[in-house]
């Protein structure tokens, strides 16, 4: 086919035709034309719309000062949007902006003088220019940390525990994993299989649910599609990262070098959805809504202990040296702070969607790379021993994941 | 109540009622405590408390009516006395879509009898005959339904109740004894009712008795709210339509004055509305159809369609705060002051 196409672009060019950019603008052009003639022709439907404007506003954080409330909105409909009024439980309240009108996709603060009082819970409503009403709940209030140093101290310890301290942990199985013989070893890598495949599940799970009812991130940035995209851009980016390294390698004759290889792409995908963790500590922490903190810290701790063993697991032939096993250590847990921090100071749901999905991608890849690995003599890779250990994976994050609930 | 609760949420209502009731005797000591005086006006201070956006208003002239007018207006209709003597009192009123201001920077999709909301108060003597010229220009059909005594044929309820209504252009001439004497309501009568009702079409309806009351300051008050959102239950509560109006330009008597208050509640979706003044008492005369008060309170509850005369002096100068004693309701914009001065 490659040659037969290059005898015949040859020839093409050669008596003078134009060349293959021109031809591949020529359907542009005429789309231009279309949507042009379009517009100019007023074809019913376009300019004007009918009916009554379109007004979403989406609350994209809460912020309780004493005696305050401040309101993030993001206007995430096609018309702009004019807030009039606000009321806090079925009261008008007054409040402050300078400019109450919300352009598309624009963000604008409110600031409410409240006397709120903690623990309670507070339904607000924005009326609107036309009396539409939007409505967000505050189910316990509780005032919003401060975003000082000493804040940005506490999500970094709060990331250090959740995140680089269980991962290294799990990492310190290298040795038990390097005198474990083959057969054990493939048990490992196909329990790591099944911590991959729960991790992926989770991240697409949480991801989709930050664009559900009660969640209600914005849609006009592509909603719950960007977890999608983000998911399947890691895996074509890790595919193709993983096809340059595999075509390097065979000129290079360097087949064991696959195992740090793979414990490095592990480290990525862990990291990456480390940062998920991350986000959501910091963002559930940021609105208050972190009631039970040190019972999900512990919870998560548990939890991405086994992350570290996933690591590991894939390079127990070989061992690395120390300098690379904290740097893959690093890798795999570090998100988890810098993730917190996100979360805590600039939570931005449509930008969290994004990077969930693409750890899930990013674990899909690494699970397709790990498979050779639990493959036994005969070449199969479903048997008794790595459907157990795949299962004994996805079942010790099921229950390591039920302290976090849910 | 801003939204439509669903039963799932009925606990967490209730738990929500119960945590607004203190409010509305906190907030003014808030107020007072930040300023130096009682009763200081929150809105525009920047302190927690009732009312609306600061320095917001309704533009009254863009509405066509105003709130403070609307209490001392009362339209007497043209008289001229019949072959037979007796008096005849005619009006003319024309149903109009028209887009209103209920609150600062909402606007409501009103229709409206006569460009406002509530209608003109229509002012007549017992024993009067009665003619009312109903022109429909609004793009729906309606009646007025008028509360008082006479012929079915003169009743203003559409087809679906076995009545007629006046389409869109078309006009009806109701004719009527004016009887019997007290405060009475007209509203339109076409179905869906609730829709017909709530977007403003009702207004109130005096009939004198013969030998008149006693010389007062009148006013007028319909209470009414607005389902801003379409969802069956109200965003904002007022008097005469504009919530918070009277907290934001208190109506002014004299002290020692006798006030007379003509109370109807036209309040839709809600099952009762309810009013009450600070720091005074007042007889009341249910539906006024009796010279003799039946109470003497502070407080008083009607039922949508219900209604009554009040009469009260106040013995003190300053402002005296009038609300729903449905807390929900006055922090909602179903609140307001009376301004005493000598």
């Amino acid at each position: 086919m490659e040659a037969r196409g290059a005898s015949q672009r040859g020839p093409m060019l050669g008596a003078g035709r134009p060349s293959p950019w021109v031809l591949g603008l020529v359907p542009l052009a005429l789309i231009a034309i279309a949507v042009v003639a379009f517009a100019v022709l007023g074809v019913p439907g376009l300019g004007e719309r009918r009916g009554p404007p379109v007004e979403e506003l989406l609350v994209e954080q809460t912020t309780l000062r004493p005696g305050q409330i401040e309101l993030t909105v993001r206007n995430d409909g096609p018309d702009p949007v004019e807030v009039a009024q606000v009321a806090i439980n079925d009261a008008y309240a007054s409040f402050g902006a300078s400019d109450r009108e919300v352009g598309r996709l624009e963000a604008k603060t409110f600031t409410i003088p409240y006397d709120w009082v903690e623990g309670e819970a507070y339904e607000l409503f924005l009326l609107t220019s036309t009396g539409g009403t939007i409505e967000h709940e505050i189910e316990a209030a509780v005032a919003t940390p401060e975003n000082d140093l000493g804040f940005f101290g506490l999500m970094a310890l709060l990331g250090v525990y959740v995140g680089v301290i269980p991962v290294a942990i799990g990492m310190l199985w290298l040795p038990f994993v390097r005198r474990i013989p083959r057969k054990g070893l493939r048990f490992l890598m196909a329990l790591t299989i099944g911590l991959l495949a729960f991790l992926a599940l989770d991240a697409v799970l949480e991801g989709t649910e930050l664009f559900g009812e009660e969640a209600g991130a914005p849609e006009a940035f592509g909603g719950m599609a960007l977890v999608f995209l983000g998911a399947f851009l890691a895996y074509v980016a890790l595919a193709a990262v993983q096809a340059h390294i595999e075509s390097r390698r065979e000129r290079a004759k360097a087949a064991g070098a696959g195992g740090a290889y793979l414990a490095l792409m592990v480290a990525v995908g862990i990291g990456l959805h480390n940062l998920g963790e991350g986000l959501a500590i910091g963002s559930s922490y940021a609105i208050g809504a972190l009631a039970l903190g040190t019972f999900l810290v512990i919870g998560f701790a548990i939890h991405n202990t086994t992350e570290g063993l996933a690591i590991v697991a894939p390079m127990a032939e070989r061992p690395p040296s120390l300098g690379r096993l904290v740097a893959l250590g690093l890798i795999a847990g570090t998100p988890a702070i810098v993730g917190a921090w996100i979360g805590a100071a600039a939570f931005n749901p449509s930008v969290a969607a994004f990077l969930i999905g693409a750890g899930a991608g990013a674990i899909v890849q690494v699970i397709q790379q790990l498979i050779p690995s639990i493959r036994d003599r005969g070449g199969r890779a479903l048997y008794p021993a790595s459907v157990g250990g795949m299962a004994a994976g996805v079942a010790i994050l099921y229950v390591t994941g039920l302290l976090v609930g849910g | 109540m801003i939204a439509g609760l669903a039963p799932v949420f009925g606990a967490a209502a209730a738990a929500k009622l119960a945590g607004v009731g203190g409010d509305l005797a906190a907030a003014p000591a808030v107020a007072a405590a930040e300023t130096g005086r009682p009763h200081a006006r929150s809105p525009g201070h920047g302190v927690p408390g009732h009312g609306f956006q600061a320095g917001r208003t309704v533009d009254h002239a863009a509405n066509g009516f105003d709130p403070s007018e609307i209490l001392r207006d009362f339209d007497m209709g043209k008289t001229r006395r019949l072959p037979s003597g007796r008096l005849l009192r005619e009006w003319e009123i024309v149903a109009e879509d028209k887009e209103i201001e209920v609150a600062p920077g909402m606007k409501f999709a009103a229709w409206t009898y006569n460009g406002r909301v509530p209608g003109p108060t229509l002012r007549a003597r017992e024993g009067e005959r009665l003619r009312i010229k109903f022109i429909n220009g609004s793009e729906h059909p309606h009646t007025i339904h008028f509360h008082g005594i006479h012929p079915a044929g003169m009743d203003g309820i559409d087809e679906a109740f076995g009545g007629g209504s006046v389409a869109t252009g078309k006009s009806f001439t109701y004719e009527f004894d004016a009887d019997p004497f007290g405060l009475h309501l007209y509203h339109c009568h076409t179905s869906p009712l609730a829709a017909h009702i709530h977007k403003g079409l009702y207004g109130a309806f005096i009939i004198d008795p013969k030998k008149g009351r006693p010389e007062a300051d009148e006013l007028v008050m319909v209470m009414n709210g607005f389902d801003t959102n379409f969802d069956a239950s109200n965003e904002v509560y007022a008097v005469n339509t504009v919530g918070f109006h009277y907290q934001d330009e208190p109506i002014k008597v004299k002290r020692g004055e006798l006030v007379r208050i003509y109370l109807a509640n036209l309040l839709e979706f809600d099952q009762i509305n309810s009013f009450h003044t600070h720091a005074n008492f007042f007889q009341y005369y249910p539906t006024g159809t009796s010279l003799e008060p039946a109470e003497f309170t502070d407080t008083i509850m009607q039922a949508q369609g219900q209604r009554g005369i009040l009469e009260m002096r106040f013995p003190f100068t300053g402002k005296f705060m009038f609300h729903a004693h449905k807390t929900e309701f006055a922090e909602l914009g179903w609140l307001g002051f009376f301004e005493v001065e000598d």
